[in-house]
């Protein structure tokens, strides 16, 4: 067993190689590495495989159960399909960095250790900034470095929070927690801020729409949703998930309601998906768990193949604002079918991937009691179908028409495309086949005609809503102001302001020593200063005849004399 | 813009989306009378009455499409917004 090294070392030496090598070799390169590690992933074994000894701590790199597998299956998956998009089109550099950032995920959903996790954790922060910056604009560049300021930050307090722990009990071992104290309160902050959860959420919206069209594929699914796994192994039924859930599910919808730019509504969808899981993970149930981990899954093929049909779309014509589009759905029907698969899933229609998953979590929170909770994912639910599965589709594809006549996909990208609406639909069709990788085995019947009547009602009279609310959805050059506000602009003006009055202060400062250095000159000199032409010279400056210096001498000894006798 | 209802492509020519409409309403009103044949057994009760799906959905869009409406006064701008903060200074 000693033998079994981390599978993700398979996808690191695969980006160092994409690096050296080009043509027919880098694209092999590039497609088998992804199945090699789905391969490797496979051969890990449940419980922990090997262990080292580092500074008093248990290492653990390899540690294999089903929750882990299902995730880093996934992320292979999407590693492969990320690669099949983008081989072509993406710079090499872009694709290599990409390799690496999915390395850094299937080793953190092997990592049985803090300090493991951790280290592969700040390998996918270090790649995905990379990736960001590929996009080669100087705005992907801005948005790279707020990026990796709030990652690098993230990891600052995680890595706190692990030391916490390792100090507190002696042992960085994964296990479940709930945030009772300061050091586990830090890890789950440090967790939180990789899922997007307020009050940071705006990093998200802000840095993947950035990104070229192929590297906002990638950047889709790998960082939430590792995220979203150390959540299921280190806080599984930690209320206070519940709450920032909600919260994330109904922010993302409102933001992608006022959004103008495609890719940045689907970047927000992003934030409204992870909420279900969060929200599903503070449940904290077998089933809601469960719940959790297959809709990661789910949501990464969709939500993959949604950025790839906007991608293309952003390939082609070089534009991503729904004022600019529309129309496109006459000489792009492919990708336009395509994306309408994914905005299907994503709100969970009967017979996509999106119904089988997202119903084990309504469910769980059902079976809990929790009538609030239930509603609103419910709602949700609805929402999600607003903004993403019908807004998505129609300002890009429909709407007016724009002029634009972009070729379709090219064969590469068509083939991700098709590859990934066929996942979508074969688990929304064969359900059962699917669950049976899920970490808990439970008996879960993902098609009733009372559920299935009641989400098709659901969805479709929120389509009827879309378009009879038409008219209020018109689009607008606007963007919307977040939480980044406050560092991006108050903070910038507070500094900005801070630095005016400190500069006004030193000089006053100057100014006034300046003056009381001049004052105390000008007495000095009134005391000792020479003559000058027109005043008399200092007291202590003046010249004594012999006579007078005499006398004074005389009486200073006679006074002298008379103290020492007395 | 005015087109030949003839030369642009048949799925945005208006009698295609009269079509379309009739077709979507029938929809909806088949998922509602779904339920005389097939019951929804709610998990609560409420959720269980004769279109509450439908009613809930749709009013939660509209609340929804509200409430963002309502936001963008307070938080909408331009979308040179932080270039024009950065080049102020």
């Amino acid at each position: 067993m000693t033998d079994l090294l981390p599978p993700a070392l398979i996808l690191l030496v695969a980006a160092l190689l994409t690096l050296f090598t080009r043509g027919h070799l880098r694209t092999a390169v590039i497609l088998a590495a992804p199945l090699a590690t789905l391969w490797a992933i496979w051969q890990v074994p449940d419980g922990v495989v090997a262990t080292y000894t580092f500074i008093d701590y248990q290492i653990e790199p390899v540690e294999g159960s089903a929750l882990r597998r299902l995730f880093a299956t996934i992320f292979a998956i999407m590693a492969f399909g990320g690669g099949l998009f983008a081989f072509r089109q993406a710079r090499t550099s872009e694709l290599a960095s990409a390799q690496a950032y999915a390395a850094g995920a299937v080793g953190v959903c092997f990592s049985g250790d803090l300090i493991t996790m951790f280290v592969w954790w700040e390998l996918m922060a270090l790649f995905s900034t990379l990736v960001v910056w590929c996009g080669g604009t100087s705005s992907s560049k801005a948005a790279g470095i707020r990026y990796a300021i709030m990652h690098l930050l993230g990891g600052i307090i995680l890595k706190v929070g692990i030391d916490g722990i390792a100090v507190q009990t002696g042992s960085v071992d994964i296990r479940p927690m709930l945030a009772t104290d300061f050091a586990t309160w830090m890890i789950l902050i440090g967790v939180l801020i990789n899922t997007a959860a307020p009050p940071v959420s705006a990093w998200l919206a802000d840095a993947y729409p950035e990104a070229s069209p192929t590297g906002s594929v990638f950047l889709s699914a790998f960082t939430t949703k590792t995220a979203v796994l150390a959540l299921i192994l280190l806080f599984p039924g930690e209320p206070v998930l519940i709450g920032v859930g909600l919260y994330m599910v109904l922010y993302g919808i409102l933001y992608a309601l006022l959004e103008n730019d495609a890719r940045r509504i689907l970047a927000y969808s992003i934030v409204n998906q992870v909420g279900f899981m969060v929200c599903a993970i503070g449940i904290g149930t077998q089933l809601a768990l469960n719940g959790a981990a297959a809709h990661a899954f789910a949501h990464i093929i969709y939500k993959a193949l949604l950025f790839m049909s906007a991608g293309v779309v952003v390939y082609r014509v070089g534009k991503s604002k729904c004022t600019d589009l529309g129309g496109l759905f006459r000489t792009m029907p492919l990708t336009t079918i395509c994306g309408i698969i994914g905005a299907l899933a994503i709100s969970g229609f009967p017979l996509t991937s999106g119904f089988t998953t997202k119903t084990m979590i309504s469910q769980a929170a059902a079976n809990e009691n929790l009538v609030f909770v239930y509603m609103l994912l419910a709602a949700a639910s609805a929402g999600v179908f607003l903004h993403a599965g019908i807004k998505f589709p129609w300002f890009v594809f429909f709407q007016k028409d724009s002029g634009l006549r972009p070729k379709d996909a090219p064969w590469n990208m068509a083939a991700a495309m098709v590859l990934f609406s066929a996942l979508c639909i074969l688990i929304g069709i064969f359900p059962d086949a699917f669950y049976k990788f899920l970490p808990y085995s439970l008996e879960y019947k993902a098609y009733s005609a009372s559920k299935v009547i009641f989400y098709l009602q659901l969805l479709l009279f929120s389509g009827l809503a879309f378009f009879l609310l038409l008219p209020l959805m018109r689009r607008t050059l606007t963007i919307s102001l977040d939480t980044d506000w406050l560092w991006r602009v108050a903070l910038h003006r507070a500094v900005t302001f801070a630095s005016a009055q400190l500069l006004a202060a030193g000089t006053k400062l100057g100014q006034l020593t300046d003056k009381s250095f001049a004052a105390l000159r000008s007495r000095a000199e009134s005391r000792f200063g020479e003559r000058l032409e027109s005043t008399r010279a200092g007291v202590f400056a003046r010249a004594w005849t012999i006579g007078t210096t005499a006398l004074w001498i005389a009486v200073l000894l006679t006074a002298y004399v008379l103290f020492y006798l007395v | 813009m005015t087109k030949d209802s003839k030369t642009d492509h048949w799925l945005v020519r208006p009698a295609t989306i009269r079509w379309l409409w009739r077709i979507f309403i029938v929809v909806l009103a088949l998922t509602v009378l779904a339920q005389f044949l097939l019951p929804v057994k709610g998990y609560f009760g409420v959720d269980g009455w004769f279109g509450f799906a439908a009613v809930y959905g749709f009013l939660a869009c509209l609340g929804m499409v509200f409430v963002a409406k309502a936001l963008g006064v307070v938080l909408k701008r331009d979308e040179n917004y932080y270039q024009d903060q950065a080049s102020d200074d």
